[in-house]
């Protein structure tokens, strides 16, 4: 256990060293002039001497890179050209509110993939399971960005059952101001006991969390599918059988346990892809998160906004795939003796 | 041949949606390949008409005009071509790096294995779009920059790939033999461990040739992909997105194409790992 817990913690470490080159070459060396990219469209002559003296871009690369690594493990990730305020007290900003996005999306995801990936294993090759499998493969190739639009417009404006965008009302948020806790209003409002903010925060976040919602959706019914028909062959789940027991304890008992590790596979990699999912639809839900501010810096081309974004969330899906792998490890002695 | 083709044709008939998903291919395919006399009004792809904007669908247009007037379901078989070519070269690309390198590495193992297995773990460290968005943004924002992006996030995943496959061809017996007699390294590498391991290669590149197109059309979403008037799928939902509310046609029908494109390949792959691996019979 401790030689596998050492060689996957050394291996993480080189992924966040690697991936801390990647965001260097892409920010010093690929640009034509990163000290142009650095301070923005709109900056003078004189202002990009400054920038170049400031980056150190006259030393040797080597040296920059160091430098580059020192600064962001002081908490130094560069200033934001659009909002000009520090990008890690920017991404601290937004962060909470996709954090909570993302959980309420993954929470609907799991709660309808999970069910229906059994399902489909259970009533393999009948008709339930070719729509389930046609679901699912449907979730997973939905451009995110168009369903949050024909959500809108269907749900949202046609029918007027939701919200088109925002976190709040804006009478709901001068009436019954939600105080921040954690960042997240659901959160907040359940330990502040404010109702009338949870009502009105669950109406606001479905739209965007059930757009979220279909690729984990998908690739986690698919998953659970596969898994279960997997173990369904083995000859332990035969033995069951032939000891007549029965059907549905056979599938609850010895072949769910084996898709725990799946599905915390599944939820690690989907967590990270529904990061990147914010970039595409919190803009269009004007949902104040880590997703827009990431649109809004890749249009403006605001250089340090983007970095910060890519490095935060890049190294957010090395840490969880790390934890889900040793969780794994932890609980399913195959892993780690291999 | 014939026996295992039609083997192939059984296995393909047993699961409807494959066949639903090659059909769609084949459609795409055609659309892309005489999109100039299949198009209504071809011209549109340059043409702007300021008398007819906003004109909700027709018969004169099935999918409406847009905020310039041109006709969208024109523009939207034109979009055919540019995905397509996108997929492909996207594809094309990120084989030609991650094929050599990941049968060379699989076959002879050793240092250069356990470098390019360190390499791509640090690109696998990042969501793929997350990476081809920050690739694009420092190559600037243009349509070729995107597809270099997209194939630069992709490639360690064919590396992987083949490699795994390729250590598994390493030790059968049909290599041992022909080392044995004195075939060279390079013969041994394109007759024998290279045929063997195309299958999952190719129904892998199937399923890709959806995903790609759909990272496209998210990096133009994004404002990194195609720039105006290029008339591709993503960056047609982006212009529309100011109008959707008032104008529901202008996103409807290319996010329907992006939709529709992305399951034809899905299906097709899907399909195809059935009959190219009979192992997995039950996908």
């Amino acid at each position: 256990m401790i030689s596998y817990v050492t060689r996957r913690l050394a291996l993480s470490l080189l992924s966040l060293l690697g991936v801390s080159i990647i965001a260097f070459t892409l920010t010093r060396v690929i640009p034509s002039d990163p000290a142009d990219m650095w301070m923005g469209p709109h900056a003078t002559v004189e202002q990009i001497e400054r920038a170049r003296i400031e980056l150190g871009l006259d030393k040797p690369i080597p040296v920059q890179y160091g430098l580059y690594v020192a600064g962001f493990l002081r908490g130094d990730w560069g200033t934001s050209i659009v909002t000009k305020q520090p990008v890690l007290r920017d991404l601290g900003t937004y962060l909470p509110a996709s954090i909570e996005l993302i959980l309420v999306g993954m929470i609907i995801a799991f709660a309808v993939g999970i069910p229906l990936g059994i399902l489909s294993a259970a009533k393999c090759g009948t008709s339930i399971d070719h729509a389930s499998r046609l679901l699912s493969i449907t979730g997973v190739a939905l451009p995110s960005f168009w369903l949050a639009m024909l959500l809108q417009l269907v749900l949202g404006k046609m029918l007027g059952l939701f919200p088109l965008s925002g976190r709040l009302d804006f009478t709901m948020e001068i009436l019954h101001a939600p105080h921040r806790l954690t960042g997240s209003y659901l959160v907040d409002a359940v330990f502040t006991a404010n109702w009338p903010v949870l009502r009105d925060a669950l109406w606001h976040i479905a739209l965007p969390a059930v757009t979220l919602a279909m690729y984990p959706l998908g690739l986690s019914t698919r998953l659970i599918r596969t898994t279960l028909l997997e173990v369904l062959g083995e000859d332990y789940i035969r033995t069951a059988r032939a000891s007549g027991m029965r059907e549905s304890k056979v599938l609850a008992v010895y072949a769910l346990r084996n898709a725990v590790g799946p599905v915390l596979t599944v939820g690690a990699l989907t967590f990270g892809y529904s990061l990147v999912s914010t970039f595409l639809i919190e803009s269009l839900f004007a949902w104040p998160g880590l997703g827009r501010y990431a649109a809004k810096a890749i249009v403006s081309v605001d250089y340090p906004a983007i970095m910060g974004v890519t490095l935060l969330v890049a190294a957010t899906y090395v840490i969880l795939n790390l934890v889900v792998d040793l969780v794994q490890a932890f609980m399913d002695p195959r892993i780690r003796l291999s | 041949m014939w026996r295992r083709l039609r083997e192939a044709a059984r296995r393909a008939k047993r699961n409807p949606l494959t066949v639903v998903g090659l059909l769609m291919v084949a459609l795409v395919i055609v659309l892309a390949i005489f999109a100039p006399w299949i198009a209504p009004h071809p011209r549109d792809i340059q043409v702007v008409h300021p008398n007819d904007l906003f004109r909700p669908p027709s018969l004169e247009h099935l999918f409406g005009t847009d905020e310039m007037g041109r006709d969208i379901l024109s523009r939207v078989i034109f979009g055919t071509r540019i995905s397509l070519r996108i997929g492909t070269l996207v594809v094309v690309l990120a084989l030609a790096i991650g094929l050599p390198l990941g049968i060379i590495a699989g076959t002879f193992g050793g240092l250069l294995d356990e470098i390019l297995m360190r390499v791509t773990d640090i690109f696998l460290s990042f969501p793929p779009l997350l990476l081809a968005m920050a690739i694009s943004a420092a190559l600037g924002p243009r349509l070729e920059n995107a597809m270099i992006a997209i194939a630069i996030a992709w490639w360690p995943w064919y590396a992987r790939l083949i490699r795994s496959e390729a250590v598994s061809i390493r030790e059968r017996a049909y290599v041992e033999a022909a080392r044995a007699v004195g075939t060279s390294w390079p013969r041994i590498l394109l007759r024998h461990v290279l045929p063997n391991c195309l299958a999952p290669v190719i129904v892998q590149a199937s399923m890709d040739f959806g995903s790609v197109i759909l990272t496209s059309a998210s990096l133009s979403f994004l404002g990194l992909g195609a720039q105006p008037p290029t008339p591709e799928w993503g960056l047609m939902i982006t212009v529309g997105r100011t109008f959707f509310l008032t104008h529901w046609w202008i996103v409807t029908f290319p996010g329907l194409a992006i939709l529709l494109a992305v399951l034809a390949f899905n299906l097709t792959g899907d399909g195809l790992r059935e009959i190219l691996d009979p192992k997995a019979k039950r996908w």
